[in-house]
């Protein structure tokens, strides 16, 4: 047999075919609207969030520090032992500029570029990348294996949400940065040192 | 393992376009009845029907596989619907593989639709579900996103850049001017990809498969029915798939073990011991011009961080020594998911009969392979095959 030797199917439309009414369509606009469980592990990783710390679970069988946690290991397909305290920290495993929005749409010309990232969160196992975002930071000068620090909403404002951090940023200015933003940097760091507690919990419930 | 020889016996499918006039089930109607005639079938012939398509979201119709029923030929018959995101196409096969194999039927229908012009604005909207619903979900991300992602670590571990990746878009355009199914085949140059609307860096327009609609089926038969039909059975000699984790931030975004995973199951299966010499042609899955060469390298067609050398030097050519997506592939043909892997078989089974027209690669093919790829860049499915 040959493709060529047959009439294939489908008719292609033209966006013109719809705006004169050449061919009929019928629509449906879903109102569907979901509440997702958060679960013991997550529910635990949110709470966290909104203290501004974050969690991981630990197995004892694999030796692994998981991130996001789960009670369960996948591997060694039993019960995850610990919970385990990591740092705000991390490293860009892959980012990307994006100019488009989650439907498609473009960013606009006045728009930033979005920032998204794979980041490797300080303390938990090697490899264990997170989706977030980056930010005060031009894109250019974005590298992987830059390290990198969550910038977290002001505890009042946080509700328990992976968005609680609203970006990661890098830990050391870049060289270019000018004077304003690298005050801002700066300021950052008396934070954090304060938030360090968090990271002597580390291994503690 | 006590398991009987499968063919391919016949093959259908459509034309590949952005919106198709025609319905799903129209759409697989087309398909279907079209394989069927390729082997001077009738439906009456057929002992049970799989149907492949992807996200139901797409079309906006729940139990999408009940949907389509009609349009597959599978009133009354056994039928069963698999979902495998992007590797759907290509896990239609072994469906239905298993069904012949087993000895529960002598033929079988397989068939692969995707209608995804249904969702507006774009089917990428869809896409957000897939995504874990409480840590990524509201960080608006795209499918977009993680391919951009994974580029972006494949370039920087391998030192290759985008213009290396962009031949493959290229090649595929171009090898899908003689495909009759092919939505978006073109001339275009390296530069042509380069200067094309960035979407998200390392990622450009031109970079990407299109959003389609079409269908596509062929017909499998045991061993004896299948020497009846024909006097060039293409035999499916290894399949292979497999799963990785949903956690996609924890894997190495650099190589797709899921994909050597699923290949060495099919090489074990079909006795090949050293795929890059034993596999002639190959059509690995290319929604991305960067996941043909990622592709490569998880099937062990190609050394890894290698295989955008190799395309740069002619090698996965249609007149290279191993020809790569001889079909234009996604990037040309069009990319309707679950109809795509299909669409992949299909050219497969018309190269090593001989019958691929003016896409025919030089020399006589024995042995190919076709490969898809996806769920959260996490599933791989590898069928190999030989006349
Ligand atoms: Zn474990």
């Amino acid at each position: 047999m040959k493709l060529e030797d047959f009439e294939l199917g489908g008719t292609n439309l033209k966006s013109s075919d719809f705006k004169q009414g050449t061919v009929l369509t019928t629509e449906w606009e879903p109102d569907l609207k979901y509440a997702w469980d958060n679960g013991v592990a997550i529910g635990r990783y949110l709470a966290e969030l909104k203290e501004g710390r974050i969690i991981a679970r630990a197995c004892h069988s694999c030796k692994r520090i998981m991130l996001p946690p789960r009670m369960f290991c996948e591997l060694c397909f039993r019960p995850t032992d610990e919970w385990f305290y990591v740092q705000d920290t991390g490293t860009v495993n892959t980012f990307s500029i994006a100019r488009v929005n989650w439907d498609a749409s473009r960013r606009g010309p006045d728009e930033p570029a979005l920032l998204p990232a794979v980041i490797e969160i300080d303390g938990a196992s090697k490899g264990m990348g997170i989706l977030h975002m980056l930010g005060e930071v031009e894109p250019e000068e974005i590298r992987i294996g830059m390290k990198v620090r969550a910038v977290w909403k002001k505890p009042g404002e946080r509700t328990g949400a992976i968005t609680d951090i609203l970006y990661f940023k890098p830990i050391a200015p870049a060289r270019h940065t000018p004077p304003a933003k690298a005050s801002a940097g700066a300021k950052k760091k008396v934070k954090t040192k304060a938030r360090s507690k968090a990271g002597a919990a580390r291994g503690k419930r | 393992m006590g398991m009987r020889k499968v063919a391919i016996v016949g093959a259908g499918i459509t034309k590949f376009v952005r919106r198709a006039q025609e319905t799903g089930k129209e759409l697989s109607w087309q398909a279907s009845k079209m394989a069927l005639d390729s082997c001077e079938l009738t439906l009456d012939d057929v002992d049970m029907v799989t149907l492949g398509t992807a996200p139901d979201a797409f079309d906006g119709v729940h139990m999408k596989g009940e949907y389509l029923a009609d349009g597959a030929g599978a009133i009354g018959k056994p039928y069963m619907r698999h979902y495998v995101g992007g590797g759907t196409g290509v896990f239609s096969p072994i469906h239905g593989w298993f069904h012949v194999a087993s000895g529960m039927a002598d033929i079988c229908l397989v068939v692969a639709e995707e209608k995804m012009s249904s969702c507006h604005p774009h089917p990428q909207g869809a896409f957000l579900t897939i995504f874990d619903h409480t840590t990524e979900q509201p960080l608006k991300p795209t499918l977009i996103w993680i391919f951009a992602l994974e580029m972006n670590r494949y370039m920087s571990t391998y030192g290759i850049s985008k213009a290396d990746i962009a031949r493959v878009s290229v090649k595929n355009k171009r090898n899908a001017l003689d495909h009759p199914s092919a939505q978006i085949a073109e001339n275009i140059t390296v530069q042509d990809v380069l200067d094309s609307e960035t979407l998200c860096w390392p990622v450009n327009r031109l970079d990407i498969s299109p959003a389609s609609d079409g269908a596509a089926a062929i017909v499998l038969a045991s061993e004896r029915v299948a020497r009846r039909l024909t006097d060039k059975p293409v035999w499916i000699d290894g399949v292979g798939f497999s799963l990785d984790t949903a956690y996609w931030g924890t894997r190495d975004l650099c190589y797709p073990r899921y994909v050597e995973t699923a290949a060495r199951m099919a090489y074990d299966m079909a006795g090949i011991k050293e795929p890059s010499k034993e596999i002639h042609i190959a059509e690995p899955y290319d929604p991305f011009d960067y996941k043909e060469l990622h592709h490569l390298e998880g099937l062990m067609l190609c050394p890894r961080g290698e295989a955008a050398r190799l395309t740069a030097e002619g090698y996965t050519a249609r007149d290279g020594n191993l020809p790569v997506c001889p079909s234009g592939g996604a990037l040309g043909v069009g990319n309707p998911i679950a109809a795509t892997g299909l669409m992949k078989i299909i050219e497969i089974f018309l190269q090593l009969r001989g019958e691929a027209g003016k896409r025919q690669v030089p020399g006589t093919p024995r042995c190919g392979l076709a490969q898809a790829w996806g769920d959260l860049m996490q599933v791989g499915t590898v069928v190999v095959m030989r006349i």
